[in-house]
């Protein structure tokens, strides 16, 4: 039993069956979580899904488009539809995947609101969305180029802009900072933060309690961390490791007469 | 008065006029409406395509205050984040901040105390009445009329006061917080407000509406303009005063309810026309029940905590900070790593004053949002514009406009 205070949407009792059956093989999966049920749907039966959603299970309103940006996944975008019905009082989440290239089928057909929710997300992610007729930009400048919400576009864009008094207009420029963007690493070392502290690296294989740190041997600490591996050895351990070469001729390999 | 204003709008709209000639040789104008004109509330560029003075299409291009809200929030931690919400939609920041703050709660599954949900309840109801004097005086003024506006400006100014006594803010007021409210309010406040919304309020509010509810030019300007119906208010993703104002009694308030509004006693007005007077007359119907609510409030609200007291979310006051090496450490944890959001995804959408105001957030399992989608409302409204607007004169865009409530900073983000 949930004891937050967030908009109370009643669960409604079979609609996971319900939906299920109403999707048939085009439901790749249902998650119910935090009292909220999403449907993962195959990209290409979107709109058949959606229409029988809207018609048959009264879902009327179409509330959101969000793009999400999963880099580490091989379709790295996900397309998150947010339904509501007015008649049920419910609200259900439906979600499709695809990456830069694949077009997903827009369903402006279906509610004509997604018309700019679907540029939204274009011009946010990228995602390109097929018999959406109008996909302009909608957020982003007028020549804006890149897609500024994905998760490899740094946060200081590429471009500023300025009013020229020279040239009379606005200039677009490269960015310049005067200092680097600042993004402070509060996690705590010992939770999961992602760099090793100055130090840390001598402590692997200690055990609790041990008197003193046990030679880091089973696993080295990061590269990066020790000084870095000479190339060439820095001590002289035979006659070879000298640099002196073969001897020129005879008299130089003949030793020296006071020293014999 | 009023026909002057129109004169002075109307050669502003005419500033940049491209000329176009279709077979029979007859001129179809190509306006731009603003960006800079007083009657876009914003940074509106309308780009219009008039037969006459008859609109015949209307494309709006918004994102001329795109300010890359949802990026930033994915820098910050949930907590430093908070504040954007006030900037996006500036007139009526609680709204914005509800939103916010109940889908971080949803996440970390976190009760609040009950103080601390009527407090929310209370100030987010005067955020709708500040919200609506804004946008009702200003719908007035588009149309013609100078007096309602600036006896409206007059309670919007004790709104302001009394959002600054709560949080020390007028309107980036960062007072919802994860867990509860910042600070508990003094009580002087409390009974001056009920003092206001006894007195003040209704006198000004209800002379400023007697002057154009009725008034025969106020009713030529909004009665049949902009006629949307039920099933145009859905299939547009309509929401708040405008699927109202459509005749559809869709209130989040009733029909989800969060906090306290499920303990409140109020009537949600619907539209019988679904034009631009209903929806003007729904959001004034609005102000009286939101003083009804905030008067049920006033009589209801406990005493008690104004903030949940898990110390791995809300920091502790600083009186205890003095006393306590935990509550020194807890406050320092918050204030820089700040808090773990379990991970997961919610959808979280209150009533905002403009209509649904929703916020899609996304957990990694770290302290920053891993995404926080921000659904504004008026990106379904404006971008009805086109078919609402087909066939209406050009002055009748203002009266559009102000019935859609919109704001920039909220609508571009």
């Amino acid at each position: 039993m949930s004891v937050h205070s967030a908009p109370l949407v009643k669960p409604i009792d079979g609609l996971a069956d319900e939906l299920t059956k109403l999707a048939g093989s085009d439901l790749l999966a249902l998650v119910e979580a935090a009292d909220e049920m999403t449907l993962v749907v195959a990209r290409d039966a979107l709109v058949a899904v959606m229409t029988k959603l809207r018609d048959a299970a009264q879902y009327q309103q179409l509330m959101e488009i969000a793009g999400v940006d999963y880099l580490d996944r091989p379709e790295r975008f996900e397309v998150v539809y947010h339904l509501l019905s007015v008649t049920r009082n419910h609200r259900i989440r439906v979600k499709v995947s695809t990456d830069e290239a694949t077009p997903v089928p827009s369903v402006t057909d279906i509610w004509p609101v997604a018309g700019w929710l679907e540029r939204e997300v274009f011009d946010m992610y990228g995602v390109i969305f097929s018999g959406n007729t109008d996909l302009r930009r909608i957020l982003t400048d007028y020549g804006f180029s890149g897609h500024p919400q994905r998760k490899d576009f740094p946060l200081t864009g590429f471009v500023e802009l300025r009013y020229s008094e020279e040239g009379k207009r606005v200039v677009y420029e490269p960015v310049k900072l005067a200092q680097d963007f600042r993004n402070f690493d509060f996690m705590s070392p010992w939770e999961g933060a992602e760099y090793i502290l100055p130090g840390d690296e001598k402590a692997h294989g200690e055990a609790p309690g041990a008197p003193t740190p046990a030679p880091a041997a089973d696993k080295p600490a990061p590269a990066s961390k020790l000084s870095p591996e000479a190339k060439t050895k820095k001590t002289t351990d035979k006659p070879a490791d000298t640099g002196a070469g073969k001897k020129a001729n005879k008299a130089a390999a003949k030793k020296s007469e006071g020293k014999a | 008065m009023s026909a002057e204003t129109l004169e002075q709008t109307e050669s502003a709209e005419k500033r940049s006029v491209v000329v176009g000639v279709d077979e029979d040789g007859i001129q179809n104008y190509t306006i731009n409406f603003g960006p800079q004109h007083p009657a876009a509330h914003g940074v509106l560029r309308l780009v219009m395509e008039l037969d006459g003075e008859i609109v015949e299409r209307c494309d709006p291009h918004v994102g001329l205050l795109h300010r890359g809200t949802e990026k930033l929030i994915e820098h910050k931690t949930y907590l430093q984040a908070l504040p954007y919400f006030d900037r996006l939609d500036y007139c009526s920041p609680l709204g914005m901040e509800h939103s916010y703050v109940l889908a971080i709660e949803k996440l970390l599954d976190l009760e609040v105390p009950i103080r601390a949900q009527y407090l929310r309840v209370f100030f987010a109801e005067l955020t709708r009445i500040c919200n609506h004097m804004l946008n009702l005086g200003s719908h007035v003024m588009d149309v013609g009329a100078m007096t309602p506006n600036l006896w409206m400006f007059e309670i919007r100014e004790d709104c302001l006061n009394f959002f600054e006594r709560a949080s020390g803010a007028r309107m980036h007021s960062a007072y919802f917080r994860p867990g509860g409210v910042h600070q508990d309010v003094p009580l002087k406040l409390l009974t001056d407000i009920a003092d206001w919304l006894d007195n003040r309020l209704p006198t000004l509010f209800e002379d400023a509406i007697s002057l154009v509810a009725d008034n025969r030019i106020f009713k030529q300007r909004n009665v049949d303009i902009a006629v949307c119906s039920k099933e145009d208010a859905l299939a547009w993703g309509f929401s708040g005063p405008m699927i109202r104002g459509s005749g559809i009694p869709w209130d989040i308030r009733k029909s989800q309810p969060y906090d306290v509004y499920d303990r409140m006693e109020f009537d949600v007005p619907v539209g019988t026309r679904f034009d631009c007077y209903d929806r003007f007359m729904v959001r004034v119907e609005e102000v009286r029940q939101s003083a009804r609510i905030m008067k049920q409030c006033l009589n209801e609200m406990p005493e008690g905590p104004i903030a949940s007291f898990d110390r791995k979310v809300v920091p502790p006051k600083r009186g205890e900070m003095k006393q306590s090496m935990e509550a020194l450490i807890h406050h320092f944890k918050l204030y820089t790593e700040g808090f773990h959001v379990p991970a997961g995804e919610v959808y979280v959408a209150t009533e905002s004053p403009k209509g649904e105001f929703g916020v899609y957030l996304v957990s990694d399992g770290s302290n920053k949002p891993y995404r926080c989608k921000i659904r504004p409302t008026a990106f379904s409204h404006l971008q009805a514009m086109d078919f609402m607007m087909k066939g209406h004169m050009l002055a009748d865009t203002t009266a559009v406009l102000g019935a859609m409530d919109i704001v920039f900073g909220e609508c571009d983000r």
